[in-house]
């Protein structure tokens, strides 16, 4: 075979490195013996990665779903939503005359549940999760992951998170609905809300479910980054994926353990009677005893793991587009080196900036002057990677298949979304617009739907790698275009809005005069929103039919790329490469070298090309 | 009926899309791929464009479209000082970003088009270049760094609590000129307000005629004293609950933010003040406002926005402008109610506060429920005078300071006012010379006042405290 050319003639020493006596028990194959092992409990990571993508669509769906509910309601407060009632029973309350409206209560709730299942659920497990797991071992010439039992334990962490959030909507009480950040005393007090009676507990219950499963997941991909490469990987020839997913893998190992301890103190205070975080307390007609603690203690706490979880959230997507990019425009990607060490200066910098989200919090002025200038210094890594993707276009060829698209119209919402961020890290703007809806339309531009680009170009990329077939082209153009034109029509309205002091997470605009004359842009943004989401359906029938009905693959590397998962065969079993492992040669962006369209990873250095190499260097 | 259809119509829809798609794929398989994935990209790469004119005209078209109803940028001014200041920034940040979203926004989507691929078009072998790396980490360096020291400067004056040598007062002075009232040029001089957030109001308490806020105690709360007054304090004597917010113009104005449950924020949006309320610790904030509710009434009333009904059904109704108010918010998600926190806030005149705490000073809480009950600790009924009880609790406060501490110097004051020997808070100290005989004066009245319409026994008006709104 042409791949393994490289291989048997150049380099022969490496056979016995690369001979890992993986074909010697292929027939025991434990791993896909039977429907269970396969499809169910499976350790093999394409199929986890299958798994963790499909309930991360699963849950994009609920998540989306909620937020048209709670936006019905903001954008049209007037109109009947009795017929609502068959789904969501009590929560919608009836008038006298009949007519249904969300009650305040349970827009609270979907508002939470929107934030958190979008958060954790789809741009963190199934964005990170699923590329992590497909692409860590593809690309870096791995048979697996370093340990496959941690890793289906990864994904069964997070469904047992997923069941018990799903379970929380139907309590009595409510889902908790104290925001997805869950500040006490508002969190820790059934008295003060009602979603943080049995709604909060079984909230926490399932984010710690939820951080055993990145832990498993995060321990795992560092494990394998760090020893699985395959020979002759060495961590500069690297993919910027894997870069992005390995700087994501630490970054969740060291930040999610510090949500368990805060949410572990909120327990406390809820059971045991700790004040960690309540302190003066007057409420349902009581003063509590206790005394002491501080709600700020939380906020450091939360937010230590909340910012570099908007991290974790965008450098997958990161990684992804860069890769997506560089492969459709059949360009190296621009600045590889600037590339990696703006992502590790990204991941650096996000731990030392979470009072960031605190400067209005009450915590001492003087400290939001340090936690100033580390946020905006973030801007600058984040400019180099922008200006090195706008570069890798440049005299390129590029083929705009959808993955293509969304990989560029990341970079638009990227520049949009980060642009606002300069505003929103000072802290002197932060007083009018924190806890607005320019607050909203930044991070959801910047984190959500951005976030939503990366894994749109990844699965668009990587789908007939999963499947052995391509998804729709027309199709995937369609919800490009209409994700791309609908998400600033939904979200670019709310910079005004925010702009006009309107708080976020207001039921009705109708209380304040201030905030009155935004009823019809509400009812606009709204009538976006159930238009973009509908362009979601049609990527959510393309997924499925191209599954079943697809265009088939007809060759290894349909994309004509570098890397090594397209050197495994197209319907790659487990141990993804039957025989021995690929060695690896060269980076992973040879693109338009030396006249030719590409150079996989896997063809040996000429000495022409050494020499050249050399020369260009000194 | 209609979501039925509704439903119906979008699942059309999906099929028709389906079938395009699948038709467009046959019809590429006959074509050959290769000819009509180049014609797909020939057609994307110009949507590209379209989009980034769309785009970039659609941005700039709806902030003109929404010019006015921003805070700042039309009729709707900024009413105090450092609210112009940040806007200063905020202007600042909107031009070098403006040009960073133009300009890359113009390269993304041209590069996107005129690097299509085409027959016979090869890639270049571009993977790096020093100097423009260079110069792009260095260009946002700069401008970061002018955007934080510009940043820290407003912050840090914005976020200034008052000084030592500030003296909180009630009544202000009234010669004050145009000029500085415009400017928020204050004269060593603050009004202390308190905020209490509960769910779900805000319980807004004036310092009365002393300017002093009472001690408060969160175990007292009950369904009468909402805030937990503690009345053994001499300050609580004269503190007025407010259902709405009344400041002097020119006036500065620090707010003692507090909350007595979950935490809420502070958030008046004309002003650009935010804080948030948490329980068991004050916060603060402290702001000028240099626009009286009139005078902003008056200037959008020339702005044809606010030239129509404020009820849109009652053609006959006031107009918006006339209908104008501040409005004080709550801006941390606090309960089911969060969104109904309102207040509304009143910048008058120094002349037109001082009249109105002249006017409503003896609407305090205990003046009307405590005084002469049996948990009034100032007067036994029919025994004391106001003065007089003052003046005993000073002197005990004084003594059993005196055996804690000797060297206690602050006993010269005639009056032996109870502010000088309350020592919770620094602050008190230095106001006792000036505000000393403005309480005589006012107590007087109050006594006066109360003796003469004949209330004895706490069945004054009853403070207007607006409850628990659901």
């Amino acid at each position: 075979m042409a791949d393994n050319k490289g291989l048997l003639v150049d380099e022969q020493e490496f056979a016995d490195y690369l001979d890992d006596g993986f074909h010697d028990h292929h027939h025991g194959d434990k791993y896909q013996t039977n429907f269970i092992t396969h499809y169910i409990f499976s350790q093999d990571h394409k199929m986890i990665a299958k798994q963790f993508l499909i309930t991360g669509i699963f849950w994009g769906i609920m998540g989306g779903l909620m937020s048209l509910v709670f936006r019905l309601q903001l954008g049209f407060p007037e109109a009947d939503m009795a017929w609502l009632k068959p789904i969501l029973g009590k929560w919608i309350t009836l008038t006298d005359t009949g007519v249904g409206s969300l009650d305040p209560q349970f827009y609270y709730a979907l508002v939470t549940m929107h934030g958190t299942v979008l958060v954790f659920f789809v741009l963190t497990a199934g964005l990170s999760g699923t590329f992590s797991n497909l692409l860590i071992p593809l690309q870096l010439g791995a048979r697996d992951m370093a340990s496959p039992l941690l890793n289906m334990m990864s994904y069964w962490f997070f469904f047992l998170s997923g069941m018990i959030m799903f379970f929380s909507l139907f309590l009595n009480t409510g889902p908790f609905s104290g925001g997805w950040t869950a500040y006490p005393p508002l969190s820790a007090l059934p008295q003060a809300s009602s979603g943080s009676a049995g709604g909060m507990t079984m909230w926490t219950l399932s984010l710690v479910f939820f951080v055993v499963s990145v832990l498993l997941g995060g321990i795992n991909y560092i494990t394998t980054v760090l020893n699985l490469r395959t020979k002759g990987m060495s961590l500069w020839r690297m993919p910027l994926t894997i870069w992005a997913f390995f700087v994501t893998a630490i970054l969740g190992l060291l930040s999610f353990p510090v949500l368990v301890s805060g949410l572990l103190l909120v327990l406390c205070d809820r059971g045991l009677g700790t004040s960690f975080y309540l302190n003066e307390i007057y409420v349902g007609g009581q003063a509590l005893e206790q005394v002491g603690g501080s709600p700020i203690l939380y906020q450091h706490l939360f937010w230590f793991l909340g910012h570099p979880e908007v991290y974790i959230i965008i450098l997958p997507a990161m990684g992804l587009v860069s890769e997506v990019m560089s492969v459709n425009a059949r360009k190296p990607i621009f600045g590889y080196k600037a590339m990696v060490y703006s992502i590790m200066a990204i991941g650096f910098l996000s731990f030392i900036v979470w009072a960031h989200h605190m400067f209005m919090s009450g915590v001492n002025p003087f400290i939001s002057n340090i936690f100033v200038i580390f946020t905006l210094i973030i801007a600058v890594p984040s400019a180099v990677k922008v200006f090195n993707w706008i570069t890798t276009l440049y005299e390129g060829n590029i083929r705009f298949t959808p993955g293509m698209m969304f990989a560029i119209g990341f970079v638009s919402l990227f520049i949009s979304g980060g642009l606002t961020g300069i505003f929103l890290g000072n802290s002197s703007i932060d007083v009018p617009m924190h806890d607005t809806y320019f607050v909203v339309a930044h991070f959801h531009i910047v984190m959500g739907v951005a976030a939503f680009f990366g894994m749109f170009a990844g699965v668009y990329h990587w789908f007939p790698k999963m499947y052995g077939r391509f998804m729709n082209d027309t199709l995937g153009k369609l919800h490009f275009w209409g994700t791309m034109a609908g998400a600033y029509l939904v979200f670019w309205p709310m910079h005004y809005i925010g702009m006009a002091g309107v708080p976020r997470r207001y039921y009705s605009f109708t209380t304040f005069d201030f905030s009155a004359p935004f009823v019809g842009t509400n009812q606009f943004i709204t009538i976006a929103a159930i238009i973009t989401f509908g362009f979601q359906i049609i990527f959510i029938v393309n997924f499925f039919y191209s599954i079943f009905k697809g265009r088939k693959v007809t060759e290894k590397n349909p994309y004509k790329a570098t890397t090594l998962e397209w050197t495994t065969p197209i319907n790659a079993g487990h141990g993804n490469w039957p025989g021995h492992l690929p060695a690896v040669h060269r980076w992973a962006y040879d693109y338009g070298k030396d006249g030719r369209d590409f150079i996989p990873q896997i063809e040996p250095v000429t000495e022409a090309e050494k020499e050249r190499d050399l020369a260009r260097v000194h | 009926m209609m979501y039925i259809l509704g439903f119906l119509i979008a699942v059309l829809l999906v099929v028709v899309f389906v079938q395009i798609g699948k038709i467009n794929e046959i019809v590429a398989r006959l074509r050959g791929q290769e000819v009509a994935d180049r014609d797909g990209d020939e057609i994307s790469a110009k949507l590209m464009v379209v989009f980034m004119v769309l785009f970039l005209v659609g941005s700039t078209a709806s902030a003109i479209f929404y010019k006015d109803s921003m805070l700042g940028y039309g009729p709707l001014e900024l009413a105090t000082p450092h609210a112009l200041a940040i806007q200063g920034l905020i202007n600042t940040t909107i031009f070098f970003t403006g040009i960073v979203f133009i300009v890359t926004h113009i390269a993304l989507f041209l590069f996107a088009y005129k690097y299509r691929r085409k027959e016979g078009r090869v890639a270049k072998f571009i993977d790096d270049n020093h100097t423009l790396e260079i110069i792009w980490t260095a260009i946002p360096a700069v401008v970061m760094a002018i955007l934080v020291t510009m940043g820290l400067y407003v912050w840090n004056n914005t976020m200034a609590d008052v000084g030592e040598e500030e003296k909180p007062i009630a009544f202000v002075s009234t010669d004050m000129s145009e000029e500085d009232i415009k400017e928020g040029v204050g004269d060593n001089t603050y009004l202390e307000i308190e905020a209490t957030g509960m769910q779900f109001a805000w319980i807004l308490r004036h310092p009365g005629p002393d300017g002093l806020i009472g001690e408060k105690n969160y175990k007292m709360i009950d369904a009468e004293n909402q805030l937990g007054q503690d009345f053994s304090d001499a300050k609580n004597i004269d503190d007025i609950i407010l259902d709405e917010l009344v400041l002097p113009v020119g006036q500065k104005v620090r707010v003692r933010i507090t909350s007595r449950d979950v935490l809420h924020n502070f958030a008046i949006p004309h002003f650009f003040v935010k804080m948030d309320a948490v329980p068991g610790m004050p916060t603060y904030f402290v702001f000028t406002p240099t626009i009286t509710t009139e005078q902003y009434r008056e200037n959008l009333s020339s702005h044809p926005d606010w030239q129509v009904p404020a009820d849109a059904t009652d053609p006959d109704s006031k107009m918006r402008w006339e209908e104008f108010n501040y409005e004080l918010a709550c801006a941390e998600l606090c309960g089911r109610s969060h969104y109904s926190m309102r207040k509304i806030v009143k910048v008058v005149s120094r002349e037109e506060y001082n009249q109105w705490l002249k006017d409503n000073m003896d609407k305090s809480y205990y003046l009307n429920n405590i005084r002469g009950t049996e948990d009034d600790q100032f007067i036994e009924y029919g025994k004391l005078t106001i003065e007089e009880k003052i003046e005993e609790y000073a002197k005990e406060k004084e003594a059993a300071e005196k055996t804690e501490e000797a060297s206690d110097t602050s006993s010269d004051e005639e009056t032996g006012d109870a502010d000088t020997s309350s020592t919770d808070e620094g602050e008190d100290a230095s106001s006792t010379t000036n505000t000393g005989d403005v309480i005589d004066e006012v107590i007087e009245d109050v006594n006066n006042a109360i003796e003469g319409s004949g209330v004895t026994e706490g069945t004054g008006t009853e403070v207007p405290v607006d409850t628990i709104n659901r």
